[in-house]
């Protein structure tokens, strides 16, 4: 039925419909879009940065573009396009996962979503208006506050706002999985990706505000004359590079912590086993969010924080291998006499293993503070933080799509460009990064624009370049994929590889409603649980009754945009108060809204229990 | 019938009695709460040492916050386990973050 509706529907309509919705699937849609769109332009800026490093003292960008490319490559991929992607899965897949119809806070969510595109689009606009920020994604002071032009402006306020809205999503996710679980659906029944999803929300809701305080920090020093990072001011600069790892750290486990709750669910399917060491697992996720917060210093060692606190932070980030490892071999055992079948999905979770566990050999290695006087700021660093989050998030994140594309859009990839996919992508990226680990240890510096020929990195450089393009090739391969699969993809019924968790018991894709009686859960595994006894899906927890909806709103789109215009006007009254005008009608913009959104009612709408029983008739 | 009765009967006195163990907490929550805030309105008028003052009003103000937490917010109750969770984990790190601040940065 809602597919004839979006048939007979106009363009504008639809556009409407995505603009007002706080449907979490919907949701999910336009972060997958907007993520995969800054996917995309963080690759470009990496092509750039490659095709610069090609040959020695290369000139096909300038040192202060180059600068640019660095920076904008890393924000743009941490915060625009991983992030978004990770946040993409989470609401497409966790409120199904859970038996829910929703989300906790379904107008939270879609002002989490805005805020992120507003806070993206902002940043990006740097490269229009007179340079992107050029101090690295860390924006270490003081060559971030003493930075010229708004570049820097650029990156404090557009991550400002985009880091609201991620906060907001954190949020809404910790309180959906804390209250909204079907009956029966307890903690330790909780798909792995589900409760992957609950630790980073928790993560994120603990590491943001350290980011937070520290943009509000720089934004002060930068814009309105304040000295925190700026030591002839009394200040000191080395509290910005705390606060920016504080939030850091655990933000890499904000990442890669779903990816893992992908492989879990993607192995244990495709094993036809329940996943080996359930508890254990949930166990080291726990310990590996908890650890997280406690290990910031070692991207800091060469600080000179002192023996004492290196070592310190060194035997904790050691001690983060411990849950890891068990991670690992718990996947190896549940694929341990398995029904394995290996599609695409299986693939990029196969081929995450081996890549996953060198990124992590290479994290040890780099946890020894004293051997880290060696590696530091060097391509073993570029190497190893690539192994881990392409080998494992980038991983993840097209595993997961693989997986749970026929959930989100009711068709099944096609299977052979998905490998074709795997394999440019697995061998482009090996071909790129491991050749860094040499290229560090020989010394080749990171952040650097040229080299110097015959230093021994001309060979080794060409290959990462060469590289590079693979995963380019696989990046297209994988979009021209997308697009014909949606013109003539195979139609997915609702259960295309005889899934194991609640996903799998409603149509693909699912009606707004998601599960028109909330289903029982008797155990892990709960359609696995109803299949195995004959049963061909889940047992209604619940008559069948009326479902109770949230309305559509404008407000977080509206909001957003008021944040968006206000963040020029922060920026560009350093040079003219006049811009402060821009300050006041964006706030007043997002004030006015929030006024709107406070006191006028909007209680939702009923879907009728006659109306689900004719859908049900159809 | 009348067993039933008497049932219900009970049940509702075991409320009355729960809810009037639960005023009664509050009260004296409160009572304490209003000495405590003369105690630290009292040192300061007296100048004292501030070495002496600083720390027991600190004291009294964590005091303070667990009271408004289990008491008035009931945490206490059943079913606040996580938020009861979030908040020391919260309180966790933000405690980290200010002791490295100590350590590392200003000492």
């Amino acid at each position: 039925m809602s597919n004839s509706i979006a048939q007979n529907r106009s363009f504008g309509a639809a556009m409407w419909d995505y603009l007002t919705t706080v449907d979490h699937k919907k949701i999910g849609i336009m972060y997958l879009v907007a993520g995969g769109f800054f996917f995309l332009l963080g690759g470009l800026e990496a092509m750039a940065i490659r095709w610069q490093l090609i040959k020695p003292e290369n000139d096909f960008v300038s040192a202060g573009f180059y600068n640019e490319l660095i920076t904008m490559h890393g924000t743009t991929m941490i915060f625009l396009a991983a992030m978004p992607l990770i946040f993409a899965l989470m609401n497409a897949v966790v409120p199904l996962q859970i038996g829910a119809r929703d989300v906790a806070f379904p107008f939270l969510n879609s002002l989490g979503f805005w805020l992120f595109l507003f806070g993206g689009i902002l940043l990006n606009c740097s490269w229009f208006l007179g340079g992107a920020p050029d101090a690295g994604w860390t924006a270490y002071a003081p060559l971030s506050t003493i930075s010229p032009g708004e570049g820097v402006d650029f990156y404090v306020l557009g991550l400002q706002i985009s880091g609201a809205g991620t906060l907001i999503g954190g949020i809404n996710f910790l309180v959906t999985i804390v209250n909204m679980r079907a009956p029966g659906m307890t903690y330790m029944r909780m798909p792995l990706f589900t409760w992957t999803a609950f630790i980073t929300s928790t993560l994120i809701l603990f590491a943001f505000p350290a980011l937070t305080v520290g943009l509000f920090l720089m934004m002060f020093d930068r814009l309105f004359g304040s000295g925190f990072f700026d030591a002839s001011m009394g200040g000191n600069s080395v509290i910005w590079e705390h606060l920016f790892w504080i939030f850091g750290h655990p933000e890499v486990y904000i990442l890669i912590l779903p990816a893992f709750g992908v492989f879990s669910d993607v192995f244990s399917t495709f094993s036809k086993k329940r996943l080996f060491g359930y508890t254990a697992m949930v166990f080291a996720t726990v310990l590996i969010g908890f650890l997280g917060f406690m290990v910031w210093a070692h991207h800091m060692f060469t600080v000179g924080l002192g023996p004492a606190a290196n070592s310190i932070f060194a035997v904790a980030t050691m001690a983060i291998a411990v849950p890891t490892g068990i991670k690992i071999f718990n996947w190896l055992f549940t694929l341990w006499g398995g029904n394995i079948k290996i599609n695409s999905a299986m693939l990029w979770a196969l081929g995450f293993i081996p890549s996953f566990t060198l990124g992590g050999m290479t994290g040890v290695m780099l946890a020894a503070a004293s051997a880290d006087y060696q590696y530091h700021d060097s391509y073993f660093v570029v190497a190893h933080f690539h192994y881990v989050i392409v080998g494992g998030v980038v991983f993840g994140i097209f595993s997961g799509l693989h997986y749970w594309w026929p959930k989100m859009f009711g068709r099944i990839l096609d299977e052979t460009l998905g490998k074709i996919t795997f394999w440019t992508f697995f061998v482009g990226f090996h071909l790129t990064f491991f050749i860094q680990h040499f290229l560090g240890l020989m010394g080749m510096p990171r952040r650097y624009w040229v080299y110097l020929e015959d230093q021994g990195l001309d060979f080794g450089n060409l290959i990462s370049t060469i590289g590079a393009f693979f995963m380019a090739i696989g990046a297209i391969v994988f979009l021209y994929n997308v697009v014909i699969t949606s013109i003539k993809g195979e139609k997915a019924g609702a259960d295309p590889w005889d899934g194991r968790t609640l996903e799998w018991s409603i149509p693909s894709p699912p009606p707004h409603y998601n599960f028109t009686q909330t289903p029982l859960v008797r155990g892990l595994d709960p359609l696995w649980i109803e299949k195995s006894e004959g049963r061909k899906g889940m047992t209604p927890a619940e008559p069948l009754s009326d479902i109770h909806m949230p309305n559509g709103s404008i407000l977080p789109f509206v909001m957003s945009l008021g944040l968006f215009i206000a963040g020029f006007g922060f920026i560009y009254q350093k040079y003219d108060l006049a811009w402060l005008s821009l300050v006041f009608i964006g706030m007043g913009i997002l004030l006015g809204s929030m006024l709107i959104r406070s006191l006028k009612d909007d209680l939702g709408y009923h879907i009728h229990k006659e109306d689900l029983e004719k859908e049900a008739r159809k | 019938m009348a067993d039933k009765g008497t049932e219900v009967h009970e049940e509702l006195d075991y409320h009355k009695y729960k809810k009037k163990e639960e005023m009664k907490r509050q009260v004296i929550t409160f009572a304490l709460m209003i000495v405590f805030t003369i105690i630290a309105f009292g040192m300061v008028v007296s100048g004292l040492d501030k070495l002496f003052i600083i720390p027991i009003i600190l004291v009294l103000a964590a005091v303070q916050v667990g009271f408004q937490l289990y008491y008035f917010m009931h945490m206490s109750h059943k079913g606040h386990e996580m938020p009861a969770l979030m908040l020391y984990g919260g309180v966790f790190i933000a405690f980290l973050t200010v002791l490295t601040m100590l350590v590392l940065i200003w000492w």
